[in-house]
């Protein structure tokens, strides 16, 4: 029993389903992330936790108490909005304060938790400034004061940040995360972007076509990954997926890849009951940081693959340089050492940490192992 | 508005730019050459109109007309001028505006924010109404305000110009809400209020451009309304444009011209006059969500 309980929530119009049988638990002062590219249905589920859109089958919980067919008003939510939805013809404090109005809560009561919620978000001085006449890292902050006033059960998040630039978005980031760790307030937040899903949460749930993918800690998310939508979903550059048949060399279970001119190399496995595979074929997943140079090799990693194949293309980002690789007839992308010793065309040293590699079922596509 | 604008699409030389001004400054006094008339004959005492010259600028300058058009020019058989009339009409107006642009605003609100089946169907048969020809309902109008005992009275003529305008009113609202965020009525929903707080609080006070535009429209047909007036009005609710009919085509006595010019130009005042103050937000509110800015 949770804090937040969504009870095999299925959303229907007409006879379209667009949500199948979700069934997520939200524990108090959690940060539910729920992430997937457009039209995946999480908005539409946030909409359904925040009674904007009613709920076709199943059960959303909020403490315990059914909130099927519960006014918005009446859930004790508040919610941040893309387009942040301040009213344009109130000041930034009527802003603020319009949901306790509503609520009927009086004058002197009202004034006191917009100061603190001013000081909070370090909006004391726009307080008597209309939504026009601010940037936007000022509405997105005025926003969240106007649901921080509240003081809701859950707060909800549609895609806050979207509308920001790239800095500022990555700063009104931690802005969020440092709020929640100071609050400690059970968030449910949608977003496409996956870093923002990796950064913010204590849980993710990757959604595509309507059904929950994967509901787990973001580390379980990016190291174990349910299928290939989530592997290649999070994490950028994405996960490589090669096709690999599995074989016993010397007794352990290997994933035989081709190299660029169609050689095969041998990347032994960790995970033993791979050789129930021997044979056939499978998805093989690498991240892209986990094919380095030798020296760079994870010393701590049990397991390290070596392979030698030709460099395609490098891509120099300052920090790390990216190096294109044919792997299995496909590209495949390495992060490397910004001063890896790299030049197109040549003939290059990896090392594979096949410690963190992943196995995909080709018919499912769902994870084998580890 | 007034700057001249850079952003004209097209240059021109100084010999175009020069011809199409004097177009326009021709078109110009053709369009003021009626207005020029009228005040000037208003202010002429009979004999300088009846001697010929209807153009010549007035050799005496008297207001007389003006004073007999609005107080005790004979209309129908009571001397009575036209500020009675005047009242008539203003009482009929005022109402009938605010409450067929209150309503429209409603309409316009529910049927962009409060969706429902077949909304786009009633918006429709709303728009409808903006394509009925008055003379259609006049006997059926007349039957309907007998039997409400609204017949002869000034709110039987208020209740058909809402009725009629609310056609227009809705169009104009719907339009201008169909791009007005729903993200905010979803905030406020979610703030707790209700659906009345809504429309009050957050969408009517967004609505000024498309709501000067709304009050131009009916206001000005609402006055300038003829037909109802004669067909539905009594002899005490009777507006200005009834009335003015009454002075100038009174069959008895001697034309006044002057006296008929002057409460011409009294009867346009009202309409004139709310052009004047709020017709930049006539074209700033039709244009309104047009472009995107």
């Amino acid at each position: 029993m949770g804090f937040l309980d969504i009870d095999n929530a299925t959303k229907a119009y007409g006879s379209v389903e667009v949500l199948h049988n979700v069934d997520i638990s939200v524990q108090e002062g959690e940060f539910l992330v729920l992430v997937g590219p457009s039209g995946c249905g999480k908005s539409t589920l946030l909409n359904m936790i925040a009674g904007l859109e009613e709920i076709t089958s199943g059960e959303i919980r909020i403490k315990d108490n059914l909130m099927n067919g519960v006014h918005p008003s009446r859930r004790n939510i508040a919610m941040v909005f893309q387009s942040y939805a301040l009213y344009p013809n109130m000041t930034v404090g009527q802003n603020i304060t319009f949901g306790l109005e509503m609520h009927g809560v009086p004058k002197a009561e009202r004034e006191k938790a917009m100061k603190e919620a001013a000081a909070l978000l370090q909006i004391e001085p726009l307080l008597g400034r209309k939504p026009g006449a601010l940037s936007g890292g000022q509405r997105q902050r005025v926003a969240m004061g106007r649901a921080l006033v509240r003081n809701p059960d859950v707060f909800l998040f549609d895609e806050p940040l979207s509308n920001l630039d790239a800095k500022l978005r990555v700063d009104m980031r931690t802005e969020i995360k440092k709020l929640h760790q100071k609050l400690g307030t059970t968030i449910v937040y949608v977003t496409h972007d996956q870093i923002e899903a990796m950064t913010l949460s204590t849980r993710i749930a990757v959604m595509n076509g309507g059904y929950v993918q994967q509901l787990g800690t973001p580390q379980e998310i990016y190291d174990k990954p349910a299928n290939i939508f989530v592997a290649t979903f999070m994490g950028s550059p994405a996960m490589n997926v090669v096709k690999a048949t599995v074989a016993v060399e010397n007794g352990r279970p290997v994933a035989q890849v081709a190299l660029h001119d169609g050689s095969p190399v041998a990347l032994p496995f960790s995970q033993d009951n791979m050789a129930d595979w021997s044979g056939k074929e499978i998805l093989l997943g690498i991240r892209p940081e986990t094919i380095t140079d030798e020296d760079a090799a994870d010393r701590k990693s049990s397991n390290i693959a070596h392979l030698t194949n030709r460099i395609v293309v490098t891509e120099p980002a300052g920090s790390d340089t990216f190096v294109t690789m044919t792997l299995g007839g496909k590209d495949v992308i390495a992060r490397m050492r910004s001063d890896a010793d790299v030049r197109p065309g040549a003939d290059f040293s990896f090392a594979v940490n096949m410690e963190k590699a992943v196995a995909f079922d080709p018919a499912t596509e769902s994870r084998i192992a580890p | 508005m007034s700057v001249a604008s850079q952003d004209t699409a097209i240059r021109t030389g100084r010999v175009m730019r020069t011809l199409i001004y004097l177009v326009l400054l021709l078109f110009t006094l053709f369009y003021m050459l009626p207005l020029y008339v009228m005040v000037v004959n208003s202010v002429k005492p009979l004999d300088e109109i009846t001697g010929g010259g209807m153009m010549n600028l007035p050799q005496v300058f008297t207001l007389e007309p003006w004073a007999k058009a609005w107080s005790s020019a004979q209309i129908g058989v009571e001397p009575t001028g036209l500020s009675p009339y005047f009242w008539n009409s203003i009482k009929m107006v005022v109402p009938a505006v605010a409450i067929s642009t209150v309503l429209g605003a409603l309409n316009g609100y529910v049927l962009t924010k409060w969706r429902f089946r077949y909304d786009t169907i009633v918006f429709g048969l709303i728009l409808f109404a903006c394509f009925i020809p008055f003379q259609i309902v006049l006997i059926p109008m007349a039957k309907m305000l007998g039997l409400m005992g609204l017949a002869g009275t000034t709110w039987g003529l208020v209740l058909v110009h809402v009725v009629y305008g609310v056609g227009f009113t809705t169009l104009y609202f719907r339009n201008y809400y169909a791009v007005f965020p729903t993200e905010l009525i979803r905030a406020a929903q979610i703030d707790g209020a209700g659906f009345f707080q809504i429309f009050w609080r957050i969408l009517l006070p967004s609505s000024g451009p498309i709501a000067v535009v709304s009050i131009i429209w009916q206001f000005t047909n609402i006055w300038n309304d003829f037909l109802f007036g004669a067909s539905f009005a009594g002899a005490d609710s009777q507006p200005m444009t009834v009335a003015l009919n009454n002075l100038v085509q009174a069959s008895h006595g001697v034309k006044e011209y002057n006296v008929h010019f002057a409460g011409a130009i009294l009867a346009a005042l009202p309409t004139l006059l709310v052009y004047i103050v709020a017709g930049r937000y006539f074209v700033r509110g039709l244009m309104a969500g047009s472009v995107k800015g």
